[in-house]
This record gives C-alpha cells, sequence and structure tokens, in this order.
C-alpha cells in the first residue's frame, strides 16, 4: 500500500505498544495522515485542497448537528425555529450562518479540487478509482446541499424542492410516481420536509465514508504531483508528516481567515433574500434560482428550449443535466494521452482554461434570468461543455506532441531551483538525465 | 443396514437427482430472499403519498365576483387552481391558432365547458417543472402570449392556457370540474 521506504510505525511508551497490539489504529493513522506515508516532495498549493475539503466537512457535521438541536422539522414551525435558532439560541446565528456559508465554503474548494484534477490528470491510471469516488463524492454532497436548503422552508427551499423534484417528472411515464413517491405528496409538504431532515442527517456521514474510501484509493498508487511523473525513489518523496501537516495546516489557516470573513461581515452574501420569505405554495419567486454552487448546471437544464427528434425540451435539459456529471465517471478513458500534467500538455493547457471560463460563464447564465441573451449563451456553453469531454479531449490526446517530461520528481525539482550537481550524486535517477530547457 | 445408511449420507443421489444440500441451499436463499423482498417493499412504500394526503378533497368556486379579463388563484389539492374569466378579444385570440401547430394541440373548447368558453379552469402548475405560472394576479406578467407566463425557466401560455413557447412540454392542465350554478363550479 505505501512506498517499501515508509517509515514504519514503531511505539516507544508501553501504552501505544499496548494499544497497538489490540487496535491498531494509531498505526493505521501513522500510515495514513502521518510520517508513514510517502508524499512526492514537488506538491504545489492546489493539492492543498483535499484536506480543505475534509476540513469543510468536519465544520459541516459539528455546525450541522448543532442545528439538529434547535430544528423543527414541520412545516408548520420549520421557519420559525430557524429564526429563533438566528435570535433567540446562544451563538445560534453563529452556528447558522457557519452552517450556511460552510457549505459554500464546501463547494469553493471541491471545485477548486475537481479543477485540480482536471488540470493534472489526477483522473488517470492509475488513480481512477480514486477520481470516480470523488465524483460519488461529488453527487452526494449535491443531494445533500439541495436537501438542506429545503429545511428553513423559505420561498427558495419550497420552489427548488419543487423545480428540483419536477425534473424526475421529466421521466416518460415512471417520471411522475417517482416524483411522487420522492415528495410524499403531490408537492412539496410536511412529508417531505421529514424525509429531507432525516436524509440531511444521513448523508454527510455516509460522505464521510466515502471519503475514506477515497483516501484508501488514493493511498495505493500514492499522491500524484504537478509534474505527473511517477515517484521513482526515496529521494522524490517526503513523509507527509510534518511536511504536508504544515503545509496544509498553513492553507487551513488561509482557508479560516477567508471563511470568517465572509461568515462575519458578508454572512449573507451568498444567500438569497427570498429565502427570509416563509414557503408560500401559491407563489413563485419572480426569478427563482438554485444556490450559486448549482448555477453551472442550472444554466445547462434552462438551455433547451425546443424539442429535438420528438424528445420534450423539458426532458432533454434534464437528461443534459444529468449527462453533465456522468460524463465525468468516464474522463478516465475520454483522454488518453499518456502525459498526465497539463504543465507538459501545451494544446490540452489552452483548453483547459478555456473549459473553465465556460463553466463560469454557465454558472453566470445559470444565475440570470430565463432570459435572451442568456438562454443563448447558456446553449452555446453547454454545447462546448460536452464537446469539451467528448471532442477536444481524445482529439488532443491523439495529435497533441508533449512537450519532454523530467526523467523524475527529483530532477524537476533541482532544475526549478537551478540547482546542478546534486542530481549525480543522488541515486536512483533516470540513467540517462536529458539536459533541461526549464529555469 | 450399514450400507444404506452410507449411501444416504453421502447426500448423494444418482441419475441425476437433485441433491439433499442443494434443495436446502436453494429453498433457504429463496425463502430469505422473499423474506428481504416483504420487508423491502414497505420500506419503500412508506415513502409514498399517506392516506391523509391522499384524501381526496374537492374545492368549490364562487365564479360571480370575477369579471371578464379577471382572474383568480384559489387552491385545489393543495396545489394552485387559476380560474379565469376570459375576455371576448381573448378568446378570439386562443380561436384564430391553428391547433395543428401547437406543441400539445388542444383547442379552447376542448379546454373549456360547452357554453362557458369565457371560464378558462386550470392548475396553476407549469408543466416543466412546476412552478406557479404568472398572469393570474393583478398586473403580473402574462407573457408574449398575452395568457400565463412562468418566471423559473420562461414558459409562456396563450389565453386558452396552451404552452406555445418555452422548454413545458405540455398545456396547463384542465382538472375534473363542473358547473354546479350559473357562478359556480366544483373541481374534484
Amino acid at each position: 500500500m505505501s512506498f517499501p521506504w515508509a517509515e514504519h510505525y514503531t511505539p516507544k511508551h508501553p501504552a501505544m505498544q499496548w494499544i497497538d497490539e489490540k487496535l491498531p489504529l494509531p498505526r493505521l493513522v501513522y500510515n495514513a495522515v502521518g510520517a508513514g506515508y510517502p508524499v512526492p516532495r514537488n506538491l504545489n498549493y492546489f493539492w492543498n485542497f483535499g484536506v480543505l475539503a475534509g476540513l469543510a466537512l468536519v465544520i459541516q457535521i459539528v455546525t450541522g448537528v448543532v442545528m439538529a438541536m434547535h430544528y423543527g422539522a414541520n412545516t408548520l414551525v420549520a421557519f420559525s425555529t430557524v429564526e429563533q435558532t438566528m435570535r433567540d439560541v446562544n451563538a445560534g446565528w453563529l452556528m447558522r450562518y457557519a452552517h450556511a456559508n460552510g457549505a459554500s465554503f464546501f463547494f469553493i474548494v471541491v471545485y477548486l479540487h475537481i479543477f485540480r484534477g482536471l488540470y493534472f490528470g489526477s483522473y488517470k491510471a492509475p488513480r481512477e478509482m480514486v477520481w470516480l469516488l470523488g465524483l460519488v463524492i461529488f453527487l452526494l454532497m449535491m443531494a445533500t446541499a439541495f436537501m438542506g436548503y429545503v429545511l428553513p422552508w423559505g420561498q427558495m427551499s419550497y420552489w427548488g424542492a419543487k423545480v428540483i423534484t419536477g425534473l424526475f417528472g421529466a421521466i416518460p411515464v415512471v417520471g411522475e410516481p417517482i416524483q411522487t413517491w420522492l415528495l410524499g405528496g403531490f408537492a412539496p409538504g410536511n412529508a417531505s420536509l421529514n424525509r429531507f431532515f432525516s436524509l440531511h442527517f444521513l448523508l454527510p456521514f455516509v460522505i464521510a465514508a466515502v471519503v475514506i474510501l477515497h483516501i484508501w484509493a488514493l493511498h495505493i498508487p500514492g499522491s500524484s504531483n504537478p509534474t505527473g511523473v511517477e515517484v521513482k525513489g526515496p529521494q522524490d518523496t517526503v513523509p507527509f508528516h510534518p511536511y504536508y501537516t504544515a503545509k496544509d495546516g498553513f492553507g487551513a489557516g488561509v482557508f479560516l481567515i477567508l471563511f470568517a470573513i465572509l461568515l462575519f461581515f458578508v454572512p449573507n452574501f451568498l444567500g438569497h433574500p427570498d429565502n427570509y420569505i416563509e414557503a408560500n405554495p401559491l407563489s413563485t419567486p419572480a426569478h427563482i434560482v438554485p444556490e450559486w454552487y448549482f448555477w453551472p448546471f442550472y444554466a445547462i437544464l434552462r438551455a433547451f428550449t425546443v424539442d429535438f427528434f420528438f424528445v420534450p425540451a423539458k426532458l432533454l435539459g434534464v437528461l443534459a443535466m444529468f449527462a453533465s456529471i456522468l460524463l465525468l465517471f468516464f474522463l478516465p478513458w475520454l483522454d488518453t494521452s499518456p502525459v498526465r500534467s497539463g504543465n507538459y500538455r501545451p494544446t490540452f493547457k489552452k483548453f483547459f482554461w478555456i473549459l473553465v471560463l465556460d463553466v463560469v460563464v454557465l454558472g453566470y447564465c445559470g444565475g440570470a434570468p430565463a432570459e435572451e441573451p442568456y438562454v443563448m449563451i447558456s446553449q452555446v456553453a453547454a454545447a462546448y461543455y460536452f464537446a469539451h469531454f467528448l471532442i477536444v479531449l481524445p482529439l488532443i490526446s491523439r495529435f497533441e506532441k508533449p512537450l519532454p517530461l523530467p526523467n523524475s520528481i527529483t530532477e524537476a525539482v533541482l532544475n526549478r531551483y537551478n540547482i546542478q550537481g546534486e542530481q549525480d550524486a543522488l541515486p536512483g535517477m533516470g540513467s540517462d538525465p536529458q539536459p533541461s530547457n526549464a529555469g | 443396514m450399514a450400507s444404506v445408511e452410507h449411501t444416504n449420507g453421502e447426500d448423494v443421489a444418482g441419475g441425476g437427482e437433485v441433491r439433499r444440500r442443494d434443495f436446502i441451499n436453494i429453498a433457504a436463499v429463496s425463502f430469505a430472499g422473499v423474506g428481504a423482498v416483504a420487508v423491502v417493499l414497505p420500506l419503500i412504500d412508506q415513502m409514498n403519498p399517506s392516506a391523509d394526503v391522499l384524501a381526496l378533497a374537492s374545492t368549490e368556486v364562487d365564479l360571480s365576483a370575477i369579471q371578464p379579463g379577471q382572474a383568480i388563484k384559489t387552491t385545489f389539492r393543495a396545489q394552485p387552481l387559476f380560474v379565469r374569466h376570459l375576455t371576448d378579444k381573448e378568446i378570439a385570440e386562443a380561436d384564430k391558432v391553428d391547433p395543428s401547430t401547437l406543441r400539445d394541440p388542444q383547442t379552447l373548447e376542448e379546454r373549456t365547458v360547452d357554453g362557458k368558453k369565457q371560464w378558462l379552469i386550470t392548475m396553476g402548475v407549469c408543466t416543466h417543472l412546476g412552478c406557479v405560472p404568472l398572469g393570474a394576479g393583478e398586473g403580473e406578467n402574462r407573457g408574449e402570449y398575452g395568457g400565463y407566463f412562468c418566471p423559473c425557466h420562461g414558459s409562456s401560455y396563450d389565453t386558452a392556457a396552451r404552452i406555445r413557447k418555452g422548454p413545458a412540454p405540455k398545456n396547463l392542465e384542465v382538472p375534473k370540474f363542473s358547473f354546479t350554478s350559473d357562478t359556480a363550479i366544483l373541481v374534484g
């Protein structure tokens, strides 16, 4: 599971030895996120976001359990118990704002984590399973966030629930029974609120379990790195602790400062004012939007306005939205280039940034009203999104001429800092180190 | 006697017969499988609408105060219901359209009661994703076809509440209703 030169866990204290014989949990932790896990020495700050996502999950679980202590999952009281938490419960405002903004931060770091993976080819063999499990976590996060947003039973909660469960209604024949089954009624009501609360409490723990699988699958080949060149020997790695615990600790500090700024100074910046109006089944908000982290997908949903080949526009939109995520499950097999890192793929790099821009544009259109020019822009942007993965990536993989790769991580690091000489002294290097243009 | 016991004890019957052990294995797994299904079914079914939600309700609406051009919003089975008194101009506009050009072809006659064409009674649930369209309330945007306009994804309905533009696949649903008098209807 780990490299042969990984440091061994040798408990010195008799109590630790006693525990190690009975239940080697400290050993597991040591080998997973301690000195026993060798990590490439050249990770940049984009490798912080996995740990930060874990931190965000912990924040969500802690504040969420607290919120549940003050919440009443009944349509008669849900809205007022949330307001009570805000006004009357000691530090309740802090818990709720931390939970609501914590969700946004969770998505921010997860999106950065995903784009890190896209740029540096982290989804490629032998790490396909890491990528697939990550997508499962992403889907679970979206389901959890959606159900959590319904709980305050404000206008956006109610109408969000109606629109999202309405997606299932688009499926031919079985759609409407499924929608009714999901809601426990013909429209969101008390039954829906109760089950969403139950599942919103459950799913974060399922996410935590899949996170463990994600890390487990990661630790079999070990972490990837910015060069995309695999670890070749002990000189390419440093122990996770203290090197990356320190680096991640610094990242966590920056994360928490930014989080605190949002939390204490503009806690409603990412929220929607309509959700401070209690749910009213008879009045749709003039401009109904999901939370910002769903905007790109919402734009794809709305991009379909006309029927194609007898398939209704509504069903097309729903299929496209689900396809936009399911597509990512096939990514390891769509991008066939043997070079992982975008740093050594000049053409890929350009299209990667076009994709980033495309998703930002989709996000902007998803948050905008359903009118021109946004519909038209969403259509073009949605078309590019699919074209990127289905056409552009396979073609680039075929025709691109990648830049020469360094022989090893160590060589890349030394070249970067213009350190010569040490290279020759290091064992286990490539037999014929090429002169590099870098530096 | 001992030899008979021995052959039985081998659990093997010759001539392609089923072994006793296989039979017990299949029977036990089948039995457990049926049991598992019997447990899963109620676990799934509990999420369906409960009896109190399903309990049929009918709604009576008094039409006497609704002037031509006006509409009211009420509820029918916990969902919004639009009752609209069409003007002559709106009826003419709806009749002018060739139904075969529509996404969900229907005439105004088919969507209203004989002789009471001016009363357009529909669910206020957009057939796209279930938002409440605008247009029933005073001063609300009625969209470019003068009927209803859904603000969520921009579906426009005409004065017969038929889908004309946008992502919704069907016309607004006309529920089952009947006139109890000249100025009152019973929906449901």
